[in-house]
């Protein structure tokens, strides 16, 4: 029956046709992928489908509810957008690479059990690294490699946490998972990973800026928001949660300052809007949850807005360090004015889609009456508006003029802007309609006057502080630079460790075998010394014959070795 | 590359161009500022902490959290920084 299938498979299946089309048609057929299982999710009703047995093991590959329904819709919007915005590429293996990844995003949304979310988390890597390999050079394919192997590595803990979890329950169903158990703790784990929890992120900082112009659009979709939704399915009010996501709001943005490659910094204020809808999720109230799902439906589309528009600079310039770039308003006015949509979204700036959505999980945060989490949430909420709000569009497209002329960027390019920045102000500016769809029972009015009062407040005396810090030159200038974070531990020092032990291990072995091989040549002399041509006749002339032999033997091992 | 100064290049000049213009704009933005202040005495205040009922608390707030962030990521790039190429040597 057509609408029982699922719809990841239309994206999937449908991708691996894309190869074999001539690139004229190639373009029409993947913009209507993503309407095509859209339709498909609008006509299968709630419930689950999709009864497999794998080795007598019943799995569930449909499952659809209010809240898996509210991120495949997400994911679908998301995946048109990457589709027109990547209209020009004529790269097949990122073409078939974006598709398979958002298919198989979708895919983990519908999983009804824990197996099948296994098993497309890792066609979400496998598919998602191709979009940072296809970048084409050293560092990408290096970067490649780390990221495949923390996401594979968050796979494998997911498997053994799965694992363990149906020994302990005999029950395989992805629902609320209670964290006591070692297996819900490697899940958590595994889920910790995805999401870039604090210690566990710098894959996302470390690998979304060496993606391809289009590649990074897709990755800042996907990965971390089906983490965010199986963080929702499984944990939704797990306590540790709220304190691991304010650390994740804060310690990105102090980064993020002082970072010269924008979509470094982008990647990093990725990291901190993850924060916001971690500690939603463990607040663990309806109006919380809302929040976070909320919030993670707006980030998709204004944090790709953003991952656009410095896409469109890196495709025209050819970089996006913020020491090369200045006033391209000139060149780029339209990708300058969706980039501002984007920056006033993230900011949550009244009548854009930050506002409306964040609010819930601080006001969530305000009603338990956690005062500290409040602060440090309003701390990242000033911190994020000045990093991605205003030093994003600032340094690309004002400051001082580069003196770089380039085009506009690309029409389907502009179009994708176009559309995303529309959501981000229709979102922001009739939110009714939005709440409308979302999973929880909650009531929440973002406008009231105190409210918007308040925020507005604390945006506009957090742009003082950067246009007063800029104008006493207070304010650090751009560097060319690295900026060490938690890779160096792996990059650096797990290297030199693993380095010199196997210097140490070598030299060891090299006097080992010098050892041995001196001590055989000697015994070797002296048997030749005593029973040889010139010396007594061996009593045992056998046996004489096989130690003689047996040691030459392990002569000519040693020497080979 | 042509370097900032527009009279080198034949670009036409943009109103931003003019510094008096940008003075113009950040004395103006500065007036706003000052503005959201004063707007402060006249809003009604429902927070459920005692804190946001202070004058000015979210402005405040904004302003020293922005200089605290800046001063401190300042800081921390005398332990971070490092050369651009560091981890391709």
């Amino acid at each position: 029956m057509i609408a029982e299938a699922n719809p990841a498979l239309i994206l999937i299946l449908g991708a691996v046709l894309i190869p074999f089309l001539p690139y004229r048609w190639r373009g029409v057929y993947m913009l209507l992928l993503p309407p095509l299982a859209c339709a498909n999710l609008l006509m299968l009703p709630n419930g689950s489908f999709g009864h497999i047995q794998l080795f007598s093991l019943p799995l569930t590959t449909i499952r659809i509810d209010a809240l898996s329904r509210f991120f495949a819709s997400g994911f679908l919007i998301a995946a048109e957008l990457g589709v027109i915005y990547a209209f020009h590429l004529k790269d097949r293996v990122q073409q078939v690479a974006g598709l398979v990844y958002a298919g198989s995003a979708l895919g983990a949304i519908f999983a009804g059990d824990l197996l099948t979310l296994f098993l497309f988390w890792e066609l979400i890597s496998l598919a998602s690294v191709v979009l940072i390999f296809a970048s084409g050079n050293r560092r990408s394919y290096r970067a490649g490699m780390r990221y495949l192997v923390s996401q594979l590595g968050s796979g494998i803990l997911l498997l053994f946490g799965t694992l363990l979890h149906y020994r302990a329950t005999g029950s395989l169903e992805f629902a609320w998972i209670e964290l006591g158990s070692a297996g819900a703790w490697l899940i958590f784990l595994a889920f910790g990973i995805k999401c870039a929890f604090p210690l566990l992120h710098a894959w996302l900082e470390d690998a979304y800026p060496e993606a391809t112009v289009t590649g990074a659009v897709f990755l800042s979709v996907f990965t971390t928001k089906v983490a965010v939704y199986a963080l929702a399915r499984g944990f939704a009010g797990t306590e540790i949660l709220v304190p691991i996501g304010a650390v994740m709001t804060i310690f990105p943005i102090f980064y993020a300052v002082i970072e010269n490659d924008l979509r470094r910094v982008l990647a990093y204020s990725l990291n901190n809007q993850l924060g916001f809808m971690v500690v939603g999720i463990g607040l663990g109230t309806s109006l919380s949850l809302n929040g976070a799902v909320a919030h993670a439906f707006a980030d998709i589309v204004f944090k790709s807005l953003l991952f656009m528009s410095m896409g469109a600079v890196l495709f025209r310039v050819g970089t996006v360090k913020a020491t090369e770039l200045g006033g391209l308003y000139k060149s780029m006015p339209w990708t300058t004015g969706f980039c501002l949509i984007g920056a006033a979204s993230i900011s949550a700036f009244p009548l854009f889609s930050g506002f409306v959505t964040k609010s819930m999980v601080i006001a969530a945060a305000m009603d338990g009456g956690h005062f500290w989490i409040w602060i440090a949430l309003l701390f990242a909420s000033a911190g994020v508006f000045h990093h991605a709000g205003i030093k994003i569009p600032y340094f690309a497209f004002f400051a001082h003029d580069s003196g770089k002329r380039c085009q506009e960027a690309p029409l389907n390019m502009l179009i994708a802007m176009a559309i995303s920045a529309a959501l981000c102000i229709g979102i922001g500016s009739f939110p009714g309609q939005f709440y409308a769809l979302l999973p929880f029972k909650a009531e929440f009015q973002p406008y009231r006057i105190d409210h918007v009062t308040a925020q507005i407040q604390l945006l506009f005396w957090s742009a003082l502080a950067f246009t007063l810090l800029i104008r006493s030159r207070i304010y650090p200038p751009e560097l060319a630079s690295t900026n060490l974070d938690f890779d160096w531990f792996y990059r650096r020092l797990g290297r030199a460790v693993a380095v010199s032990t196997g210097r140490c291990a070598d030299r060891l072995w090299i006097t080992v075998r010098r050892a041995a091989f001196e001590q055989t040549s000697r015994a070797l002399q002296q048997l030749l010394a005593r029973y040889g041509s010139k010396g007594i006749p061996a009593p045992h002339t056998s046996s004489m014959v096989f130690w003689a032999t047996l040691m030459l033997a392990a002569l000519l091992l040693l020497s080979y070795l | 590359m042509n370097g900032a100064n527009p009279e080198n290049s034949n670009d036409k000049i943009y109103w931003l161009d003019v510094p008096t213009n940008v003075d113009r704009l950040v004395r103006g933005f500065y007036a706003v500022c000052a503005l959201l202040l004063l707007i402060d005495l006249l809003v009604p205040k429902h927070g459920a902490f005692a804190i946001e009922h202070v004058f000015g608390f979210y402005a405040f707030f904004g302003f020293v959290a922005c200089v605290t962030l800046v001063l401190v990521a300042k800081q921390l790039r005398r332990i971070l920084m490092r050369p651009e190429r560091y981890y391709d040597r």
